[in-house]
């Protein structure tokens, strides 16, 4: 078994796998379940000044499903907690005592003036909790009255309320950032600057799952109306994928301590996370669809992976980082062509039905329903191997340097060449 | 004494009446909505596909389903019913295991075609529960089209031509019409009546007259010709073959065709069975004879066919179904005597020349059906012949179903034969009308 303690802005875990603040981590009795099940850690859901917020009373949560009512996105117009503070505050304070292991990070969301926020984290410290993270994304409701994503729209805010809050409290603060911006290093840099020990990203994403075709109203509805909410859940993880890794690769914000979020589901999944730079992964949605000891299959699959590649947790956080990079850098001289395993194929024709319709018409239909590529059509755009049903009858295979690309009738260099040095770049550089 | 499994001779009511009411209910039970949208989701929505291809009326198969996993099973059943008016039915007794879902790629790839007969069967009960009949009819042409026999063929003919807006007139022999559907499937394949409620549902369409037990023969054949525009034939195979073994007839001896029509017009409580059933042939009905026999209480069913298994016409989904129902499967067996009589045991010849004698105080015939005498259109091989239109060798007169020379034996391939018919009659009558 792969060692998976992990050791985030000084907040330790026995695993990377926290549950991040949401309605599993609202009380005493659901974090409890949460750690005898195997959780490393918990943002507890946050946290606001007395007296408490009230939630709607009709359905808070809207749902996107695939096959087999498979959930694959949730949307939420819950507020923060509902409870008062003392009783949140005794809670915390009753688990920390009682899994002195796992951390226990706690989230915070008051208004955007400095009192409330000097009142509130000695209260917070007083728990023994490891740190604290600021609710600077809850897009609905809270938002309206200028605290959430009001606040985490706003860079200048960000960075005012970071430095409040550090100069308040000896616990790392983590800032958790909205993904309903249009650059996520602009608040991340913000943070960083306000003196944040990390982020954690991303925040649900504004949402309408539905439209009720009868009511004519957004779904979940509640008598008649409904309000944007909250997206999260397997449908917004390439999106939180692309935000978190635009903060690792950025030069300014390099070496800044990233908690991963966004649609969770398996130890793949956070171990992409982990790939693109996140130091702990923080999961809701899937605990929310499957229950907490799905916690389970991600500590055995992320060890089971480790150690078959010999790998400890260093080596995978941030590995693909330097991986990702910008179009005009990708090479152009790398020229592949789309292969069908004629053994494989169940002869669907989706692939030829893709190509012919929408792409290239790079695939023939022979008689006997057998498809074959057009070697001098296919750009390689992927498309078949994305729709073909059976996993590896499609592959992609490179064309070696030195032979000719029946397309354009060019040989193959073994050089490197982007946008950059190309010449219909209008400010191309001269190649090296 | 109560009569059970054990009683010696030919008897009713071998089993309890709950016993028989589940052995004869829904072999297939329908799926529920949420089973449907299970099974739509795994059709991949194939480009030009094989299962269309497959299907002898080409019903657009993954249309369909998608329409059925957008939750809309009404415009399913719709794009069901262009095709094949008999849509629920061939849903039922299709043997789909040889058509659509065997060629689905599903199938290729992993042993387990998509559901294509069940989902078929949960969009078309989904519109006919409505009661709603889908298609109106077009403005009148004015034709007249005699359409005789009352089976798959001659209705999907007819309902088509009622469509294209001609009078149509129906005949059938029997009491009720139907044919085969009516009293040639097993009773498991179509419970509750269907055959019969379907039948009413077609007639929804409008401008079709039927008379039943009306039989036509060679006389009222031109007469048909020389009252109306057009005469369709689907009359179906209405004799049986026979052993060829002599004076067979006995006490015991049936015709299977004879047993599973008296069955589908009975309750089966008040069917007599075999202790000991032979049922000898190798086609669907001997299948559904044996299994139903079986179901009916018989002790021992055996089914004799005279060649080896795999040349037997009942599918391998029909064999294997008879095989988990207790029959006994006896291949390459020929009979050559019943003893007894009333009939008290058959022997069979085996390749080798052997002679075995198996116990039996029922035996039932399933070796085949003819065409009834009819000096009508030219014949090819014993069935009238006919074109890929179904036209036959006289003016006006048109064929499709099990009485012609094209085609399968299958009550989809009647529909489809019915339904082409029907359009090539409309096109020639038109044409002379436009002419």
């Amino acid at each position: 078994m792969a060692d998976l303690s992990t050791n985030f802005v000084g907040i330790k875990s026995p695993n990377p796998f926290w549950l991040a603040s949401a309605p599993p981590t609202d009380k005493e009795y659901n974090v409890r379940r949460a750690f005898d099940a195997g959780w490393g850690g918990v943002v507890w859901k946050t946290l606001g000044l007395d007296p408490h917020v009230v939630n709607v009373n009709g359905p808070r949560y809207g749902v996107i499903h695939g096959a087999d009512r498979r959930v694959l996105g949730i949307n939420n117009i819950e507020l923060i907690t509902d409870r008062p503070l003392d009783v949140n505050l005794r809670e915390i304070k009753q688990v920390v005592r009682d899994y002195p292991d796992r951390a226990m990070v706690v989230s915070l969301m008051v208004p955007c003036e400095e009192e409330p926020w000097k009142m509130i984290l000695p209260l917070v410290e007083d728990t023994g909790a490891h740190g604290v993270e600021l609710n600077f994304g809850c897009p609905h409701g809270m938002s309206e009255r200028g605290m959430g994503s009001a606040v985490g729209q706003v860079p200048e805010y960000i960075e005012m309320v970071t430095r409040w809050v550090k100069q308040n409290t000896r616990m790392p603060v983590i800032v958790k950032l909205t993904p309903n911006i249009t650059d996520v290093r602009k608040p991340a840099e913000a943070a960083k600057r306000g003196g944040a020990d990390a982020v954690s990203l991303i925040n649900t994403i504004n949402s309408i799952t539905s439209v009720d075709l009868d009511l004519f109203a957004p779904e979940p509805t509640i008598d008649g109306k409904g309000a944007h909410g909250g997206y999260c859940g397997p449908a917004v993880k390439p999106i939180a994928l692309n935000m978190v890794a635009e903060i690792a690769r950025d030069p300014e914000l390099a070496g800044l301590p990233i908690s991963g979020i966004g649609g969770i589901t398996t130890w793949r999944d956070a171990a992409e996370f982990m790939a693109l730079g996140a130091g702990s992964v923080q999961v809701c949605t899937a605990a929310m669809t499957y229950g907490f000891k799905i916690v389970q299959e991600m500590v055995s699959g992320l060890s089971q992976y480790l150690d078959e590649r010999g790998m400890v947790m260093d080596d995978l956080i941030g590995r693909a980082v330097p991986n990702v990079t910008d179009w005009k850098h990708l090479n152009l001289n790398y020229v592949t062509k789309a292969r069908i395993d004629q053994d494989l194929c169940i002869k669907c024709g989706r692939c030829y039905a893709a190509c012919e319709d929408t792409s290239h018409q790079a695939i023939a239909m022979n008689p006997g329903r057998v498809f074959e590529v057009k070697d001098d059509e296919c750009v390689a755009c992927n498309l078949c191997l994305d729709v073909c049903p059976v996993e590896n009858c499609i592959t992609m295979e490179e064309l070696a340097p030195g032979t000719v690309d029946p397309r354009t009738g060019k040989v193959v260099e073994a050089e490197r060449a982007d946008w950059t040095t190309h010449p219909h770049n209008p400010n191309a550089v001269a190649a090296e | 004494m109560k009569t059970t499994i054990w009683s010696e001779g030919i008897h009713p009511g071998r089993l309890p009446e709950a016993q028989l009411a589940e052995n004869f209910g829904d072999l297939h039970p329908p799926l529920d909505a949420h089973e449907a949208m299970v099974a739509a989701d795994r059709c991949y929505f194939c480009y030009d596909a094989p299962c269309v291809t497959a299907c002898p009326t080409a019903i657009d198969i993954p249309l369909f389903i998608r329409q059925i996993s957008t939750g809309t099973p009404e415009a399913a059943a719709r794009t069901i019913f262009e095709q094949n008016i008999f849509g629920g039915m061939c849903a039922r007794v299709c043997p789909t295991e040889t058509l659509c879902e065997e060629s689905c790629v599903r199938e290729t790839a992993e042993g387990r075609p998509v559901e294509i007969g069940r989902l078929q069967r949960y969009a078309t009960d989904t519109l006919m529960a409505a009661n709603a009949h889908p298609f109106s009819r077009a403005a009148s042409t004015g034709k007249r089209v005699a359409v005789v026999g009352a089976g798959p063929a001659g209705l999907s003919c007819a309902h088509r031509l009622a469509m294209l807006g001609h009078e149509v007139a129906l005949f059938d022999a029997a009491a009720k019409p139907g044919g085969l559907n009516e009293y040639g499937i097993a009773t498991y394949k179509t419970p509750n009546g269907f055959a019969r409620a379907e039948v009413d549902w077609l007639m929804g369409i409008g401008g079709i007259e039927l008379q039943t037990s009306e039989t036509v023969d060679a006389s009222r054949l031109s007469q048909l010709r020389e009252t109306y525009d057009a005469v369709f034939l689907g009359i179906g195979l209405g004799h049986v073959n026979a052993l060829t073994l002599g004076d067979i007839e006995r006490p015991g001896v049936e015709d299977a065709v004879a047993f599973i029509a008296r069955l589908r017009q009975s309750d089966p409580s008040s069917v007599e069975i075999g202790r000991d059933v032979i049922v000898v042939g190798g086609g669907m009905t001997a299948v559904d004879a044996a299994v139903q026999a079986k179901r009916l209480g018989a002790l021992n069913v055996t089914l004799a066919y005279r060649g080896p298994r795999d040349r037997m016409k009942a599918s391998r989904y029909e064999q294997d179904l008879a095989a988990q129902d207790g029959v006994n499967l006896l291949t390459d067996v020929a009979p050559v005597e019943l003893h007894g009589s009333p009939l008290e045991a058959v022997s069979f010849a085996q390749p080798t020349g052997d002679i075995v004698t198996i116990p039996a105080d029922q035996l039932l015939l399933a070796i085949g059906q003819v065409l009834a005498p009819i000096e009508a259109p030219a014949l090819e091989d014993g069935r009238i012949a006919i074109g890929e239109t179904g036209r036959t060798s006289m003016g006006h007169v048109w064929a499709g179903g099990d009485c012609t020379n094209r085609g399968e034996n299958l009550t989809v391939t009647a529909v489809a034969q019915g339904r082409d018919a029907a359009m090539d009659i409309h096109a020639s009558l038109m044409e002379h009308a436009n002419g």
